[in-house]
């Protein structure tokens, strides 16, 4: 099939950026987007033009790096995948295809599709861990009971790869589905009590320093995430971060 | 507690407190209205009840106000806030594939109600105010002394064609404001977790009976006076 692009094009973090059209032809609808991003590329750089940078790795759904907003949706129109797991046959000969990066005050351009998401990093750093004897009698951790119903909300929770298609998609730019999946890992399993107060706490105090926007329940990020992390997270943050607040203030 | 109110979540916290204190004054509000549609003389007795009790006058009323005024004021300040939290718009957003148009459009269903809610204060409650504390009539008599004014005031208001058609979209737009709204006050304090699809349908069911009972009164009114 033959597509016309419309890209968003920026030198750098400093660059005003513009959205750029490019033609492309003869894509296979077996074609991941990224390969066909690859075959832009190819016809960019044969002819001297620097190439579109955008974020991928393992092109394969798990690590997260991909985050083209394709069509006015994060991931594009596909659901539960990710921008390198979504196909060319959601797309027609002869359309259209806006591409953009991820939007938001919190996540800043640095190049063409490439945002800087090490804001996720630093909410991570503020709590989104446990502590674990490592003194070299570290306990097996089957040796903690913990119920069936519980160990599969935590791992739901944990599916989160921190895409930051939740913020992408959200007209507030929340980070709350991420947070709140981080937040929930930990807080449905007995490891993460010693830490649950002062995590809640500094993951959201983080939150709102990097800039996020504050969730209005709109449930955007939920149909977007590739991972199905539920707004009922968003729900046990709440709850948590209030439970927190009346133990220590 | 203060850190906690300051945090992005207890604002949410705050707001959905602020909603949950409309929610049941819309209930109380709609109970005493619907009267008016069964019996002149129950409405003008609650009427007069309301308007002339001390503890509602001067303990309710001014929390009703503030729970109002805190409402929306917290509504424009959480979207701008959020506004600014993306520099840059999309080109190109599709937002009808992932949420409800109610849910992105609560600040302009607000905007209508809180247009209303102007409109509201100048058709009864400026009135009212004239009437029993400027001219210090708390009799809540007619003018001519034979029974209670409220009914009366009530059925001559909803004689315009236009005041009636203004207030019938008013509580529409209300409906689609509560059709997000009701579940998202919910959402936000943590109490769906378990129980998101109940939460739904409750909401649903709220927010369109009890607008539909005040734009049953009006038009009652309207066609019978
Ligand atoms: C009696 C009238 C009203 C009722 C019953 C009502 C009800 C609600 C409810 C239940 C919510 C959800 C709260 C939450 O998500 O936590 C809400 C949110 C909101 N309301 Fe109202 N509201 C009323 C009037 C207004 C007015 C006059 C405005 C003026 C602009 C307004 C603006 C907003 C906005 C912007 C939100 C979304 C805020 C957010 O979720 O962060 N509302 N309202
Ligand atoms: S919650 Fe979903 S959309 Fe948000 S970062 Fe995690 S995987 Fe991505
Ligand atoms: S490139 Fe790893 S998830 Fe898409």
């Amino acid at each position: 099939m033959n597509l016309t692009l419309k890209i968003w094009r920026q030198k750098g973090p400093q660059d005003k950026g513009k959205m750029v059209d490019y033609k492309v032809s003869d894509i296979s609808e077996h074609m991941s987007f990224l390969e066909m991003m690859d075959v832009l590329n190819e016809q960019l750089v044969n002819s001297g033009e620097e190439p579109v940078a955008f974020d991928h790795d393992c092109r394969e759904g798990i690590c997260g790096m991909c985050s083209l907003h394709i069509n006015g949706e994060a991931h594009g129109p596909d659901r539960g995948i990710t921008t390198c797991q979504l196909h060319m046959r959601m797309f027609k000969d002869g359309d259209t295809i806006t591409i953009e990066p991820w939007r938001a005050k919190a996540f800043p351009v640095i190049k063409d599709l490439v945002v800087d998401r090490s804001a996720f990093e630093r909410i991570q750093q503020a709590g989104g861990y446990i502590s674990v004897n490592t003194s070299g009698n570290t306990q097996d951790a089957n040796s903690i009971p913990i119920s069936k119903h519980a160990a599969d909300e935590a791992m739901d929770a944990a599916a989160c790869i921190g895409c930051g298609a939740c913020v992408a998609s959200c007209k507030n730019s929340s980070a709350m589905l991420f947070v709140g999946a981080k937040v929930s890992q930990f807080a449905l399993l007995p490891q993460g009590q010693v830490e649950a107060t002062d995590r809640v706490k500094n993951m959201v105090a983080q939150m709102d320093l990097e800039g996020f926007g504050n969730c209005t329940n709109t449930g955007a990020c939920e149909v977007e995430c590739p991972k199905g992390i539920t707004l009922e997270n968003i729900a046990r943050m709440n709850r948590e971060l209030f439970k927190a607040s009346l133990i220590k203030f | 507690m203060s850190g906690f109110f300051n945090s992005s979540i207890g604002r949410k916290y705050a707001m959905a407190f602020s909603a949950f204190f409309l929610i049941i004054f819309l209930v109380i509000h709609l109970a005493v209205n619907i009267t008016s549609v069964f019996s002149e003389d129950v409405f003008n007795d609650l009427s007069h009840f309301m308007g002339t009790n001390p503890l509602i006058q001067f303990g309710l009323q001014p929390i009703l106000i503030f729970g109002v005024v805190f409402h929306f004021v917290m509504g424009f300040v959480l979207e701008a806030k959020n506004k600014s939290a993306r520099n840059i718009k999309y080109a190109r957003n599709n937002g009808a594939a992932n949420s409800t148009w109610m849910s992105r459009n609560m600040i302009y269903s607000g905007l209508v109600i809180l247009a209303f809610i102007v409109l509201h204060f100048i058709d009864f409650w400026i009135p009212e105010l004239n009437t029993k504390y400027v001219q210090g009539d708390m009799s809540g008599l007619l003018a001519d002394g034979e029974g209670f004014r409220y009914f009366e005031e009530l059925q001559h208001k909803f004689v315009n064609p236009l005041r009636v058609g203004a207030y019938v979209i008013a509580f529409i737009l209300l409906a689609l404001h509560l059709l997000h709204g009701f579940t998202s006050a919910f959402q936000s304090v943590g109490a769906t977790m378990g129980r998101q699809k109940a939460m739904k349908n409750i909401g649903k069911a709220y927010s369109i009976l009890i607008p539909l009972g005040f734009i049953v009164v009006a038009l009652f009114h309207h066609f019978n006076h």
